[in-house]
């Protein structure tokens, strides 16, 4: 009875049977395996692009203003670029998952601390904004003081765009997403270094992307060191993160993040590895959103995710 | 901090009204009891509140299940009664395996004679919002479009809510929901509009046997001690409530049950918590993250190359 319907059925666990059985995924009880909560009605592709597009751009942003400071312009003019195009398809796949686009000012209608989405809004429209303008400049090669300056408060917003939508996850009761809130703002904020370094190493020529090529390392290690803490930490909530769909999207972007930090070693030697570490990289920071987004609907779905670690945090209340 | 603002995110809180920004002549805080001991199972007060709040029907589907078929609360269901069939041993009230819950007569289990006589208990149980203490759904609302009520209610306005969807993973109930035919979120009010007229919900006032009972929620939980105590005496020991508590993880309900076996066994959740409890300890984690990713995309333009 672990995997039919019958394990949920309400009449099938004795209180005795409980206590020796450690309350585990063969003894749980439910209403006839019904979902406790409700799965996210967000769609995809719309929210895990909006994840993916807001973290790269914020890092682009970062990436555009220090290649600018040091005298790069080949790889500042890409930073720019995709900060630009990254913030604004990440609003307009905010406002097309809306259930009332037309409305979607309403979200700037007021600021509100105790929402992730409400704080989130009120980084991504500013900086959306500014990297809009910069990039304009940027592509008409005007006013470069002012493109400066916006650049470099876009910067100011710009670290918060990597790691907000890992908190806009995680303030849901979906277990998946709130029981590893520690560790998914850096799992997030890696990706977004690793998608944006990754872009930075196939579109600026090999002779200027070496920072480019080391963010696309660093953002590759990171993703692989802390997914896999994330995972450990994850208690039973880990089997969504491991099994199924999520677990075989996670995996490949495991796969193509070790593919890129390996490419991108090489890439400042061959156009060949700048391009492969640039799509690997690209694609395993978008499995990687995917994946953990879709970790989490698995865990609204299944009953036992949220009864089981409920009745262990708490057995006192049992 | 003050004691009115140090439990804004969790915690017991004797007036949300208040905190949320009512004056204190506002009127008192109100909420159902809904003791699940006297319910029979008519559904009234599921006909009764979509009659009176004019919501669309949900769809005609048997769910093969029970005599559910309603499923499970939604943007259209705003009462939902869940139905369990068990089979116990009337001496010790302790359950006995029946299998999959089904109709007719029950298989061949020795019933009348001998020792291990067994009978079929119903638990039926009217669901609804819980109109908590601290409300996720309010809190995680960008748009302002969930709000405190004067009643101490949580209300969406169907005008502002711009169709987030966020306020329906927040809920640590699934209550809420997005109704596909306006785009936006939709759930209980309490009747919101017949409480201004100082009438009871639709649903309380249809239920025949008073197992849906409404009104200011320090009466309610006073009343719903004393009926633990008196099933606790006719020897019903399993009777517990559930979300009266204000310590508990949502600060107390404002809509709270007695139930006569484990809560998951209704389909709610065992400990439910607001998930913003623990949003101030979210906000350092992003921003650790977000000053470690400035600090290393930095530390990557360091040292040679270009």
């Amino acid at each position: 009875m672990s995997t039919d319907g019958n394990r949920a059925e309400p009449a099938n666990a004795g209180r005795d049977e409980m206590s020796e059985n450690d309350s585990g995924r063969e003894s749980f009880r439910s209403y006839y395996g019904n979902p406790v909560i409700k799965e996210p009605t967000w769609k995809v592709p719309d929210v895990p692009a909006y994840l993916y597009l807001g973290g790269m751009s914020g890092a682009s942003a970062i990436m555009g203003v220090l290649a600018d400071a040091s005298g790069n312009g080949e790889l500042r003019r890409v930073g720019r670029l995709c900060a630009a195009v990254g913030s604004t398809a990440s609003v307009v796949a905010l406002i097309h998952d809306l259930g009332r686009p037309a409305r979607f000012l309403n979200m700037l209608r007021v600021f509100k601390p105790t929402s992730p989405l409400s704080v989130g809004s009120w980084i991504l429209a500013p900086f959306s904004g500014l990297t809009g303008a910069v990039a304009v400049a940027e592509v008409g090669g005007i006013a470069p003081l002012p493109a400066r300056l916006a650049a470099g408060s876009s910067a100011v917003l710009a670290p918060g765009m990597t790691t907000y939508t890992a908190v806009l996850l995680a303030d849901t009761a979906v277990p998946g997403w709130h029981e590893v809130y520690r560790e998914l703002p850096f799992v997030f904020a890696s990706s977004a270094m690793l998608g944006a370094g990754s872009l930075g190493t196939a579109l600026v020529p090999r002779s200027r992307s070496a920072p480019a090529r080391r963010m696309a390392v660093t953002g590759a290690v990171g993703e692989l060191a802390l997914g896999q803490l994330m995972e450990r930490r994850a208690g039973r909530i880990a089997e969504a993160y491991r099994t199924g769909r999520p677990g075989k999207v996670l995996r490949a972007a495991r796969a193509l993040s070790a593919v890129c930090g390996g490419a991108a070693l090489f890439a400042g030697r061959s156009r060949v590895a700048a391009w492969v570490a640039g799509l690997s990289g690209t694609a395993a920071s978008v499995a990687t959103r995917y994946g953990v987004f879709e970790a989490g609907r698995e865990t609204a779905r299944d009953p036992y995710y949220t009864v089981v670690p409920q009745r262990e945090r708490d057995p006192a209340r049992q | 901090m003050s004691p009115d603002t140090e439990n804004r995110l969790s915690g017991p809180l004797p007036d949300p009204s208040q905190e949320a920004g009512y004056s204190p002549e506002h009127p008192q805080r109100s909420g159902f009891f809904t003791d699940t001991s006297v319910c029979i199972g008519c559904k009234a007060c599921e006909v009764a509140c979509k009659e009176w709040n004019l919501l669309p029907e949900d769809g005609l589907n048997l769910t093969g299940m029970s005599y559910d078929n309603t499923g499970d609360l939604g943007a259209d269901t705003w009462r939902h009664v869940a139905f369990v069939e068990q089979r116990i041993d009337p001496q010790t009230r302790s359950r006995v395996d029946i299998g999959m819950p089904g109709m007719g007569v029950p298989d061949a289990a020795p019933q009348e004679e001998g020792g291990d006589a067994t009978e079929i208990r119903w638990l039926m149980s009217s669901d609804v919002c819980k109109h908590c203490t601290h409300a996720a759904c309010l809190d995680v609302c960008p748009t302002g479009a969930l709000f405190r009520s004067e009643h101490g209610t949580v209300v969406v306005q169907d005008e502002v809510c711009n169709g987030c969807g966020y306020c329906v993973p927040a809920c640590p109930y699934g209550v809420i929901d997005m109704r596909p035919e306006t785009g936006g979120a939709s759930k209980c009010t309490l009747c919101q509009d017949r409480l201004g007229e100082g009438m009871p919900p639709a649903c309380a006032q249809a239920c025949p046997t008073e197992s849906i009972q409404y009104g200011p929620l320090d009466e309610l939980r006073e009343r719903a001690e004393q009926r633990v105590e008196q099933l606790h005496e006719q020897g019903i020991t399993e009777a517990r409530l559930y979300g009266h508590d204000p310590e508990d993880g949502v600060g107390g309900d404002g809509a709270f049950f007695l139930l006569l076996d484990e809560p998951e066994v209704y389909g709610l959740p065992p400990d439910p918590v607001v998930t913003t409890r623990d949003l101030p300890a979210m906000a350092k984690c992003a921003a650790a993250a977000a000053g470690a990713v400035a600090v290393t995309i930095a530390g990557c333009f360091l040292g040679g190359g270009r």
